[in-house]
């Protein structure tokens, strides 16, 4: 194992920010892994520590593939980790929106610019995010639609669905899209948690990359494959939205079969307990997504149902 | 008249309403008036918006009669923002200038942004005013994509700013309130003035003179207005930008909007432990500091200064 510093500010305030990557193996530079990118995606940061610790024994039991290397970067901004901020603990700008970055602008494009030119030169990347939404996904691939997604590779990482949507304006700054952009086959691996750790979900987030990294001829890993994928776009996705506000009291977990006009969850009204409007499935189907906030707008997204025909 | 163009039940007892108030015609709208629409604060802490949506108005009721067209002042786009002295949208965390045109269908800010495109579409032209941020000072000026060059220009000219900087196309930029209704036919001025968090007052005096300006040129108002100041017009590759190499405390040594010769001395970066100069600052061309940094901490890589050369 290497450990290397990437990228480093100075700061007159604060110790200087080290931005550190460890690679494993040589030659061929094959996967790139990236954790944290906003100060509170704790979930991201430990399951990129996991690896590095797995990988470490990889490599000293020779299950890194000759001519193979992998590095994991487990936060590029451990700033705002340490001060409990979501982006960039001076002027709120957001990293992930900063790529492929620019060396002579701004701290959080230099910031972006000095990871982008380590990570940007391998054959596969991956990047543990989270969602500006707060909710629960049933663990998925996420990939945009950009010309260069690879849906038969995502499936190589056994999680149950790869997940494509179209990429919007915004996406264009994104690590994932530049990635791609520059050759490197990018997936976004979402769990179920982002500010809190679920070791479960972090467990199978591990043994999708190490059973994709398998697969994909870069190590030596004995483990279960997991799913056969399931593909989605997220046009066909059935989306259940609040209609009122108040508190969100919720039934339906994610990867739950819900009948259509099952009860998923019930507003009350945050004064006298009334339950104020029911949210029914509108269609058979599996729960991909929820909301988890214990008190909501409205027009909030609170599910996203996998519509299916299920007659059993 | 004010009308809430959207509202969203919040969750403990209280209503998000995005409002506006319209003006019209004594007379009432008889036969095909023109519309001018100006708004602020979709980001909460850029508040120079605030004084010029009074002060239009103002001005209009003291000679109500000179009204021959629609005035719609939206003076909070992001309302809970502005109260909460945040500068994209609380609880969500988001930059609320790049959700547009929104989503009827989607989370809260991106329905409330498709309610603001859907009333805006259609107006003759829209002001959206912007206030730099907590960071940085800007003289008066109007931002304008390439791609709008054409129908924007004049009208950007009438609106007595010292500068109109024409810049590049940038695929992010497409999530912009600007971008969104330019490409729908609905001509939209960016405005760039001031600091966040504050009110420059002869700043904001200065383009409610352009408005009227640019209201008369439109058909919407009746009464004199001032000769509009002949703005400097430039485009991106014009313009030098001036980053902090160290961190620390900056202390500028030039004025904001005044010339400078090649070589000449922008500011310091200190250090306050040490008490030496981390970095000394000059500036790469002959030109006029039309941006200057406001904010004393900066960062590797904080803008500190843009040139007009």
């Amino acid at each position: 194992m290497e450990e290397k510093v990437l990228f480093e500010l100075n700061s007159a305030y604060r110790d200087n920010m080290r931005i550190k990557g460890y690679s494993f193996g040589s030659g061929e530079k094959s996967a790139c892994i990236v954790g944290a990118t906003r100060g509170n995606e704790v979930q991201q940061l430990y399951i990129c520590s996991r690896l590095i610790n797995i990988f470490k024994q990889l490599e000293q039991q020779g299950k890194i593939k000759s001519d193979k290397s992998i590095m994991v970067v487990p936060t590029i901004n451990n700033y705002s980790m340490n001060i409990g901020k979501r982006f960039w603990s001076t002027d709120n700008t957001d990293i992930n929106r900063m790529f492929p970055g620019y060396n002579l602008g701004e701290t959080t494009q230099r910031i972006a610019a000095g990871v982008f030119d380590n990570v940007n030169s391998y054959k596969y990347g991956i990047q543990f995010t989270s969602f500006y939404m707060q909710g629960d996904f049933i663990p998925h691939v996420r990939m945009m639609k950009t010309g260069f997604e690879d849906i038969e590779f995502a499936k190589n990482f056994g999680l149950p669905y790869v997940f494509r949507r179209e990429a919007r304006p915004y996406d264009t700054t994104t690590l994932n899209y530049n990635w791609q952009i520059w050759d490197t086959k990018a997936f976004s691996v979402y769990t179920n948690a982002t500010d809190s750790i679920d070791v479960k979900s972090a467990r199978e987030a591990i043994n999708a990359v190490l059973s994709f990294l398998n697969k994909r001829g870069i190590i030596e890993y004995k483990c279960h494959e997991g799913y056969i994928s399931q593909f989605i776009e997220g046009k066909t996705l059935v989306n259940v939205k609040s209609a009122t506000a108040g508190i969100f009291v919720r039934y339906a977990d994610v990867d739950a079969r819900v009948k259509k006009d099952e009860k998923l969850a019930e507003i009350m009204h945050p004064y006298s307990g009334e339950v104020i409007d029911t949210i029914k499935a509108p269609v058979n189907g599996i729960v991909f997504f929820h909301a988890n906030q214990p008190i909501i707008y409205s027009q909030t997204p609170l599910f996203r149902i996998i519509p299916t025909d299920d007659l059993i | 008249m004010v009308e809430t163009i959207a509202s969203v039940g919040l969750p403990i007892d209280e209503k998000l309403l995005i409002q506006k108030n319209r003006l019209i015609p004594k007379n009432g709208l008889k036969g095909d008036k023109k519309r001018i629409s100006i708004v602020t604060g979709i980001h909460g802490d850029e508040l120079e918006g605030q004084y010029v949506c009074y002060e239009l108005q103002r001005r209009i009721k003291a000679n109500y009669d000179n009204l021959t067209g629609i005035v719609d002042v939206y003076p909070a786009i992001n309302p809970l923002g502005i109260d909460s002295i945040t500068r994209g949208i609380p609880g969500f965390d988001l930059d609320m200038n790049r959700i547009f045109p929104g989503f009827e269908n989607g989370s809260m800010p991106e329905y409330v942004a498709s309610k603001i495109i859907d009333d805006l579409s259609g107006s003759n032209a829209v002001i959206d005013i912007h206030a730099s941020n907590i960071f940085l000072e800007e003289i008066p000026q109007i931002r304008i994509n390439e791609l709008s060059r054409d129908t924007l220009v004049p009208y950007a000219k009438l609106l007595n700013v010292d500068y109109i900087w024409v810049h590049s196309s940038a695929t992010v930029l497409e999530s912009t309130l600007a971008y969104s209704l330019n490409v729908i036919g609905t001509p939209t001025l960016v405005v760039e003035m001031g600091v966040g968090m504050r009110i420059t007052k002869k700043y904001g005096d200065q383009l409610v003179d352009g408005i009227f300006a640019l209201m008369k040129k439109l058909g919407i108002w009746n009464g004199d207005v001032i000769t509009p100041k002949e703005p400097i017009i430039s485009e991106d590759g014009e313009v030098s930008f001036i980053n902090a190499g160290k961190s620390g405390v900056f202390v500028p040594a030039v004025e904001h909007w005044k010339n400078v010769k090649k070589g000449d001395r922008i500011g310091d970066i200190l250090n306050p432990l040490t008490g030496e100069i981390n970095e000394e600052i000059f500036s790469p061309t002959d030109g006029i500091v039309f941006t200057l940094r406001e904010y004393p901490i900066v960062s590797e890589g904080s803008l500190i200064a843009r040139i007009l050369a």
